[in-house]
């Protein structure tokens, strides 16, 4: 288990912050480095296994069916970083507890760079892919919080900003690249996935995953040209550009390359693209980072630049370089952290980050001074500092590689140059820091800091020099397991002392030297050079792009979505049009083998009425209650039609429905406008007129080519098994409450909801009743008539027991509880019509939410009913019992089921209708409508 | 027979259509009823148009295919309490918007032609 505590104690820890800020500054600080101490206790008990060479492998299925597991690992590669994470993290916890100041939020920053650390940790063990970029993603976002923290600075937000998008683009591209892999290999686990190198290699999709997982990996890492976004990172608090952007964050993406490097390099196609991308980051951020006067701008690019040569490293085809990127990735993330955090210092304690000003401070802090300077040193490579040691192999590794073919030996001299600026801005950042005079109108008197925000200064610096000085001892053993993770177990033979002889290496290390002191000494001719060229801001150029884009975004989409309804029908139909009529003109002949049916008088009458009358009501829209009657005509029509066509069931619930349907229409209608204006131009009445038409034409084809062809169908299955297994003749009725019975209460839930839904509309609905109609004349104040209302009243019981009976046969003959439940509703509305919503009100208190609440939960628990006899959800019983007099019946728990249904229908029907209805009822407000 | 049906859910798919396409809800409503008669004939072809033979065991040789029949019993049903939503929808529209177009807003009215008429003359 101990494992899952790696990740889950720092992501339990992001809550500490929160709950101790009121103890204290200090207290705060404390509590929240406990977690993460533990964790790092975690790992360095564990690492004694996996020094030995063994990976330890935990996981936990979490969705199995999509092959997403949680799923970590820990072998040399997760232990190096996880020690460099948590590790650093605790000294920037304590770095951070002197550098904010009392109007920062100590919690809300402890709280973000523990959940950095969270993610950080959780992409370096994670053994399953999309779990390893859900960790990626979590470090943009967090880092997103970070950057931004001081979110009163313009400075600090567009830096955030631009780091989020690029790093999240490149997160996108990286998804796809893990998804393509997953496709290739067949699985997201890592363990398969190391294992499938060759598969991979060799595979067609193998250049696009490759492409895609590195513009994943240089956009994190700030590799060139996507390495704009560190610089203006730097908006940040120093204690974060400590550990994001020197230890951690920026690492992620050369971690990614090594996690991958035993699957996706050795091709041509790797070393092509990582070396020449690192080799061109190298000498770009070392060349910038000359030019800058800002303390931690130059830091910023000099990490650039060691980003590339780590990059560049893992670019070229030998095992040793390998060894040599992953041992400059322990040296860079000291060194610079340290240097950050005494840039951090100097700008703390004298107000300015400015090396125009900064001047001579090793007077004012003598003690910070000396750190400072043992760090950038080691970043200048100078011997007996871990600096040294790893860009000596650096040096001897570009002496080795062919993979430029003739052009190769350009590779040592450019690296060479690389070294030269390295030591010039070294140089620059010590002895314009720290000596060069007298400092500039500084906002505060330079002092030496607190004495506990040394500690974690001293802490790096001391392992710099440790590992300089005994290399083998300090960190032999994780190197060696790291590599070998790296390399997939193939560890070269390799040496890490600090003298090899008077070599080749040792003279590019003095050039670099002494070329970078006559460049620092010469460095006003370079800088009047420099000044010749305008400077480009990249955050303008960034803002553009993204402005540009919102725009060209927002044209197109005004092209779309112009808030036109009609528009939107048209786009939409013409789509559909477009998908339909494809496939439709591959058919050969519209009509099929079926035999047709001869046709009759009778019916041709029928299908003219119903023509007509369709007609009739898109011609007469406008006259909007006729129409109203010639569309009944056609719902009446539909119902003969499903009578005709074997369809008795549905015959009866389309004419009820009709019933109720035209009834609602026209009292919708007593409050909206009697008349539609003539509005649409008659070109408009054309197009849409030619679109309908050609839609109609299309689904009366498909319609007719569908009729035509024999039928399969698995209808069988029902008409067998009705009888027997649902106990009902009507093979209809038994489909919906019996075999489909799940499908019946999730609509009738969906029925429930709508009534719910409408009465809410209504409850507050502020519409005026119209005193007269379109011509003006006022409504009839008359009574109800008296004829009407005794023969309906008279009527009720009949209608009521008509219902019953349809209730009671429908599982043998046509009905059921959806008919039931309509014809009920009919009865009762008609009671509505007759004598008024008032005079309903005092006699039939039925409160029809409730109704339908019941008609629902009845049907609910008649499903769970079946649990009790430790049967799936919703499993029928029925049996047959005789009575005297009665005689034979049956009882099916499928008509409590239908009970359900008849109570939701009624419900849901009357709760509509009924309090639409109450909308008319005289006490509310008129006032003549102008409409 | 087949011919004349399927002409008839041309023709109300035709006119459902066009009402769609009216730029006040009624129509708009009414046209979309049109069009859910449409679909539910087209549903229930899809068993295929048989005579006498209703799915009620013991009452003939042979059936007809029950299973569309039982989805657009309740395709029905829905469809009543999705008209009535609208329905309800349209004129909570118009009590609270003061109009009864589906953009909830009158579209701008063409500039007067007279004017025009006069500015040549």
């Amino acid at each position: 288990m101990s494992l899952f505590w790696i990740p889950l104690l720092p992501l339990l820890g992001t809550l500490v912050p929160l709950l101790s800020e009121r103890f204290g500054r200090s207290a705060c600080a404390l509590f929240t480095a406990i977690l993460p101490a533990i964790a790092l206790a975690i790992v360095l008990n564990l690492s004694l296994e996996v020094l030995q060479g063994n990976t330890l492998l935990q996981s936990f299925s979490w969705i199995p069916a999509m092959g997403l597991d949680l799923s970590f690992r820990l072998d040399g590669l997760a232990l190096l970083f996880c020690i460099l994470i948590l590790g650093i993290g605790l000294l920037v916890i304590l770095y951070a507890r002197y550098y904010l100041s009392q109007q920062d939020s100590m919690s809300r920053f402890y709280a973000y760079l523990i959940l950095f650390m969270t993610a950080m940790v959780g992409i370096v063990t994670s053994n399953n892919m999309i779990q390893l970029w859900l960790f990626w993603e979590l470090t943009s976002i967090s880092s997103f919080l970070l950057i931004s923290f001081w979110n009163h600075k313009s400075d600090a937000r567009k830096g955030a900003r631009m780091a989020l998008t690029v790093t999240g683009a490149g997160g996108l591209a990286l998804l796809a690249g893990l998804l393509l892999i997953a496709q290739i290999v067949g699985s997201y686990d890592l363990d398969v996935v190391l294992a499938s190198g060759d598969t991979l290699r060799e595979h067609a999709a193998y250049p696009i995953a490759l492409v895609l997982v590195l513009l994943g990996a240089f956009t994190k890492s700030a590799q060139f040209p996507f390495h704009f976004w560190l610089p203006h990172a730097m908006a940040a608090p120093t204690p974060v550009s400590a550990y994001l952007h020197s230890a951690t964050m920026v690492k992620a993406g050369i971690f990614l390359m090594a996690r991958f490097y035993p699957v996706l390099s050795g091709t041509e196609l790797w070393f092509l693209i990582v070396s020449l991308t690192g080799l061109a980051t190298l000498l770009l951020g070392a060349y910038i980072a000359l030019f800058k006067h800002d303390l931690k701008g130059l830091l910023a690019y000099s990490t650039v630049s060691h980003l590339g040569l780590i990059t560049l490293l893992l670019g070229m085809d030998t095992q040793l370089a390998a060894v040599a990127a992953v041992f400059h990735i322990i040296n860079h993330a000291t060194f610079k952290a340290s240097l950050f955090m005494a840039a951090g210092i100097i700008d703390h304690e004298s107000g300015s980050r400015d090396m125009r000003k900064l001047n001579g401070l090793w007077k004012y802090m003598p003690y910070t001074a000396t750190l400072a300077m043992v760090a950038a040193a080691s970043m200048a490579g100078v011997p007996l500092l871990n600096g040294f040691l790893s860009k000596e192999m650096f040096f001897a590794e570009t002496l080795h590689q062919v993979a430029l073919g003739s052009l190769s030996w350009m590779v040592p001299v450019l690296a060479t140059l690389g070294g030269v600026f390295s030591v010039a801005y070294s140089t620059r950042f010590i002895h314009d820091v720290f000596f060069n005079g007298e400092p500039i109108d500084l906002p505060k008197t330079p002092h030496e800091p607190p004495r506990y925000m040394r500690i974690p200064v001293e802490v790096l610096v001391a392992l710099c020099l440790l590992v300089g000085i005994f290399p083998g001892f300090i960190v032999g053993d994780l190197l060696a397991s790291a590599s070998s993770a790296v390399l997939a177990g193939n560890l070269p033979e390799y040496s890490l002392s600090i003298w090899h002889g008077f070599n080749l290496p040792l003279v590019m290390s003095l050039i670099a030297m002494l070329g970078g002191l006559v460049i620092y000494y010469n460095r006003r001719h370079l800088f009047q050079f420099q000044a010749q060229f305008p400077e480009t801001d990249a955050k303008l150029v960034f803002e553009r792009l993204i402005q540009s884009l919102v725009a060209g975004a927002t044209e197109a989409h005004k092209v779309f979505e112009n808030g036109s309804l009609q528009r939107y029908m048209v786009l939409l139909l013409l789509f559909a049009l477009v998908l339909t009529a494809g496939p439709l003109m591959d058919l050969n002949t519209t009509a099929g083998l079926r035999p047709h049916l001869p046709i009759d008088a009778v019916e041709i009458t029928a299908a003219v009425l119903l023509c007509l009358s369709a007609l009739a009501t898109m011609i007469w829209h406008r006259k909007r209650m006729i129409a109203l009657l010639t569309l009944s005509v056609v719902g009446l029509i539909v119902s003969i039609a499903f009578a005709r066509f074997s369809a008795p069931d549905l015959a009866l619930t389309q004419l009820s429905v009709e019933v109720v349907t035209v009834i609602l229409l026209m009292l919708a209608l007593f409050f909206l406008p009697q008349k539609t204006p003539k509005e649409s131009s008659p070109r408009r009445v054309v197009r849409d007129l030619g679109i309908a038409a050609i839609i109609g034409g299309i689904i009366g084809t498909i319609n007719y080519a569908l009729m035509t062809r024999p039928l399969t169908s698995i209808s069988d299955f029902f008409l067998a098994n009705s009888k027997t297994g649902g106990g009902g003749t009507n093979v209809v009725n038994v489909i919906l409450v019996d075999f489909r019975g799940f499908d019946t209460l999730g609509e009738i839930t969906v029925l429930g909801i709508a009534a719910l839904g409408i009465f809410k509309l209504i409850a507050r609905m502020r519409l005026f009743m119209p005193a007269g109609d379109e011509n003006g004349r006022p409504w009839a104040r008359d009574r109800h008539p008296v004829m009407l209302a005794v023969i309906s009243q008279s009527l009720l019981p009949l209608a009521l027991l008509v219902s019953v009976y349809i209730f009671l046969r429908g599982h043998n003959l046509p009905g059921g509880g959806f008919i039931a439940g309509l014809v009920t509703s009919v009865a009762l509305v008609q009671q509505y019509v007759a004598h008024g919503v008032d005079w309903i009100k005092e006699r039939l208190k039925i409160d029809y939410q409730w109704l339908i609440a019941s008609g629902v939960l009845i049907a609910a628990l008649t499903g769970l009913g079946s649990w009790v006899f430790e049967r799936p959800f919703l499993t029928s019983w029925f049996d047959y019992f005789h009575l005297p007099w009665i005689g034979e019946f049956e009882l099916a728990s499928a008509m409590i089921f239908d009970l359900g249904v008849y109570l939701t229908v009624v419900g849901a029907t009357l709760l509509i209708l009924a309090n639409l209805g109450k909308l008319t009822t005289s006490h509310r407000p008129t006032q003549p409508e102008s409409e | 027979m087949e011919a004349v049906y399927a002409a008839c859910v041309g023709l109300l798919t035709f006119s459902g259509v066009f009402l769609c396409l009216r730029g006040r809800t009624f129509p708009v409503v009414m046209g979309l009823t049109l069009l859910s008669y449409a679909v539910n004939l087209f549903l229930f072809s899809s068993g295929r148009l048989k005579l006498e033979g209703a799915a009620i065991l013991g009452t003939s040789f042979s059936y007809t295919d029950p299973l569309p029949q039982a989805l657009v019993l309740t395709a029905i049903v829905i469809g009543f309490a999705m008209t009535a939503f609208i329905v309800i929808l349209a004129m909570r529209a118009r009590a609270d918007l003061g109009n009864d177009h589906v953009d909830g807003r009158l579209p701008p009215q063409p500039e007067a032609k007279p004017r025009r008429k006069k500015e040549h003359a």
